[in-house]
């Protein structure tokens, strides 16, 4: 019998739990756990510079490996630190763990030193969220709160551990680990099978189908069987921003990203489609444009793994709920049960039809000798990549820029923050991917706004070596921003002008990095391939770009999803 | 239209906080709650009124049951054999005359209300009934007499017939 306390069995909790890596932050509540920390040899910590950093660390360890994120602040400032990242991660359900510090449980509800209510701070943007009473509580509480970030629909949870819960002079007999049941929580994985068998015929019998996956296929890891899909049917198919990559973006199929700023003949063809067959998508506002006009002629198949994101805003005529992958795994018996075969004269029609609209080349956009344009920024990375890079973003143009030039092939690539639009998300993220895949490529593509949100990572990346290569879209601007009082403010520039920036090449040599800066488009192909030669190094690029280029083409707004302004 | 939706919880730490938060996060309505154990010390049970129309009831109920302390949600007046709905009604109510005593007293044997407390200016009246009925009650108790204070239960529902919402 091993007796331990409360912080030991937090940490052998973790260790029992397979945690490699933790991303946190010190302080006076978790002093006694950060000293347990010290002797595991399994878990490495990588201590932030803030932590929103060691949060979005944790989404970015989560979304590159599949597994659940795990962080560890202090109580009161450390813990209302990571309620953006929390809720970035709500917003995409990202598995991911929080673990904050409290002051003693005597205390609560004094206004002690640093405490706050977190639970209650928290609860709006969490799946879940504990507050330990004893210690205990500590590995019950841990156990349950991983097993539940990770199943279902994923998303962060919050565990908020009172410092004598974890006092190292009272011992516990460690309680073993089994497995965890809560017979108030039970996700359905498989699908209805009549809703199957009859969306199955319905998904056949169309003559104007369209694909729509989203964040739920990488979730699930069911790109492989949707591909099987779409390859059996010969079908078209977008995605979110969330679901990019989870179909190769380079595939014939692939329409691109639909929604606000989705290509045109993704938002063209759902606009004119008799089937919508939605995987693992929660049809929020910058998919739908009107909803009163989204895709009218559509019959809608929904399959996603939480029932209330079913008919939350688009009804759906065929709801399945269930695990997109088993899901999909029951369409192909369906499939085979009925003989379904694709219905070829109809798909031929429809693909002349798409072509068409592919024709427009709504992504194309002029270049000159002078200044560099975002978009050539994204397409020099893609080739320097060879497309299998890991991308993080932050939000504003830049994101969409990445999301529009540079085709993913395959899932958990693409690291953004989609459904909150974090600012200053993408590099403690591309930190944590990095963390996760050592081997792997990371990148990130930033703005000069953005990036000014978490700078101060840069000396997270020298301590514990996370040589990840960045890239500024360096406009001078809030570009985004300036892109809506452009076009729908008159052109009346209100705060988003960034003349103050710091030299981004010296901030990453005074940090002990290295830097590059960029400013003639004749230039940029040779920049980007020297930074990524550099293999072992935290390389900024610092580049020069237009600052009134547009994200186009973009939805407008009232309109229906193919109403979209154009490039010119 | 108005519905009763019935929740069975973990009786933990904050189970009812992250139902009422939940109503307002989302701009659900409550017009009433209530909460109390049941015969299983480890279930509580929350009965919440809410105008909702067909479509919204249904995203409500399906967000309860999202949460992960919720172990069981039922729509009340969904049931084929109907529900049993009550609330209790307190009123303090000036009572200084004989007249104004001797009226309240017979209102309360026409609607079976009780006079709980007597002091030689005021009485207190529990009425227990539906809404609608306690609605009424009210309104000709305060015609009668001065009102000083009224408290409201809220509505507590149970189904009828073989319907049971149990773990
Ligand atoms: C934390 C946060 N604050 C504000 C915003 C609103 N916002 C969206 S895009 C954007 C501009 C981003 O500028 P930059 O990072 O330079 O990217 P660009 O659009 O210029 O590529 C702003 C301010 C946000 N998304 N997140
Ligand atoms: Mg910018």
């Amino acid at each position: 019998m091993t007796m331990m306390s409360g912080a030991q069995m937090l940490v052998r909790t973790l260790e029992d739990l397979g945690v490699e890596h933790l991303f946190g932050y010190p302080g006076g509540a978790v002093l006694d756990i950060f000293d347990a920390l010290l002797q595991s040899r399994q878990i490495e910590r990588v201590i932030c510079r803030h932590e929103q950093g060691a949060a979005h660390m944790a989404d970015g360890y989560a979304r590159v490996s599949g597994r659940v994120g795990c962080c560890l602040v202090t109580s009161g400032p450390g813990a209302t630190n990571t309620v953006t990242a929390i809720a970035t991660a709500y917003m995409d359900s990202i598995p991911m763990v929080v673990i904050t510090g409290q002051v003693g449980t005597p205390l609560i509800g004094s206004d002690a030193f640093q405490e706050v209510d977190t639970v209650g701070i928290t609860r709006p943007i969490v799946k879940h969220s504990y507050l330990c009473q004893n210690a205990l509580d500590i590995p019950k509480f841990i156990r349950e709160a991983f097993y539940l970030a990770a199943s279902g629909r994923p998303g962060p949870v919050v565990v908020d551990v009172p410092k004598d819960c974890v006092n190292p002079k009272n011992l516990f007999e460690y309680p073993p680990m089994t497995e965890v049941r809560m017979r108030s929580y039970n996700p359905t994985r498989l699908g209805h099978r009549g809703q199957v068998r009859r969306a199955a015929k319905l998904l056949a019998d169309a003559k104007h189908p369209v694909v729509l996956i989203g964040g739920g296929v990488v979730l699930s890891g069911a790109a492989k069987k949707v591909r099987t899909l779409v390859e059996k049917f010969n079908l078209p198919i977008t995605s979110t921003l969330m679901g990019l990559g989870a179909f190769p973006g380079t595939d014939r199929h692939f329409l691109g990203m639909l929604g606000m700023h989705g290509t045109y003949e993704a938002n063209e063809a759902m606009d004119k489609s008799d089937l919508v067959f939605a995987v693992g998508v929660r049809f929020d506002d910058r998919i739908t444009n009107t909803v009163s006009k989204f895709c009218p002629a559509a019959k809608i198949i929904h399959i996603d793994v939480d029932p209330a994101s079913i008919s939350k805003t688009v009804m759906a005529d065929l709801p399945i709920v269930g695990d997109a992958d088993a899901v999909l795994g029951q369409f192909f018996d369906a499939i085979e049960e009925q003989n379904l075969t694709c219905n070829t004269a109809a798909m031929d029609e429809w693909w002349t039809q798409i072509e068409k609209w592919r024709a427009v080349k709504c992504l194309s956009y002029k270049t000159n000798d002078e200044l560099i344009k975002p978009q050539q920024v994204i397409e020099a990375v893609y080739k320097a990549t060879g497309g299998k890079a890991v991308i993080a973003t932050d939000v504003g143009q830049h994101q969409m820029f990445t999301a529009l030039y540079y085709p993913f092939d395959e899932p958990r690539k693409f690291l953004t923050s989609g459904g909150l639009g974090t600012m200053g998300y993408g590099f403690p993220a591309a930190i944590g991917a990095k963390v996760a895949a050592p081997d792997a490529c990371v990148c990130l593509i930033t703005g000069d706004g953005s990036f000014q949100m978490n700078i101060q990572e840069l000396s997270t990346c020298l301590e514990f070596n996370v040589p990840v290569k960045i890239f500024i879209l360096d406009n001078h601007t809030l570009g985004m921003v300036r892109q809506w009082q452009t076009m729908f403010y008159g052109g009346r520039i209100s705060s988003t002008n960034l003349n103050y920036n710091p030299d981004f090449v010296a901030v990453a040599k005074a940090y002990g990095h290295e830097g590059i800066f960029v400013e003639k488009p004749s230039e940029l192909e040779a920049a980007v391939e020297k930074a990524l030669s550099m293999k072992d190094k935290l390389v900024i690029v610092d580049i020069l770009c237009d600052t009134n280029e547009k994200v186009l083409p973009m939805q407008q707004f009232g309109g229906a999803m193919g109403d979209m302004f154009l490039a010119d | 239209m108005r519905h009763i939706v019935s929740i069975l919880s973990e009786n933990q730490n904050g189970a009812l906080s992250r139902v009422v938060g939940l109503f307002s996060q989302r701009g659900y309505n409550i017009e009433t709650i209530t909460a109390g154990p049941t015969e299983d010390p480890s279930i509580s049970r929350i009965t919440i009124v809410t105008d909702s129309d067909g479509v919204e009831i249904e995203r409500i109920t399906k967000q309860i049951h999202k949460l992960i302390n919720v172990v069981k949600v039922s729509i009340l007046d969904e049931n084929e054999d109907g529900a049993v709905e009550r609330e209790i009604l307190f009123i303090k109510v000036q009572a200084m005359t004989r007249q104004v005593r001797d009226e309240l007293k017979s209102l309360c044997d026409i609607f079976k209300a009780q006079i709980v407390d007597v002091t030689p200016e005021l009485y207190i009246l529990q009425y227990v009934s539906t809404t609608a009925e306690v609605n009424r009650f009210l309104q000709v108790v305060s015609e009668l007499a001065d009102v000083i204070e009224t408290v409201r239960s809220g509505v507590c529902g149970i189904a009828r017939g073989e319907h049971a919402l149990h773990v």
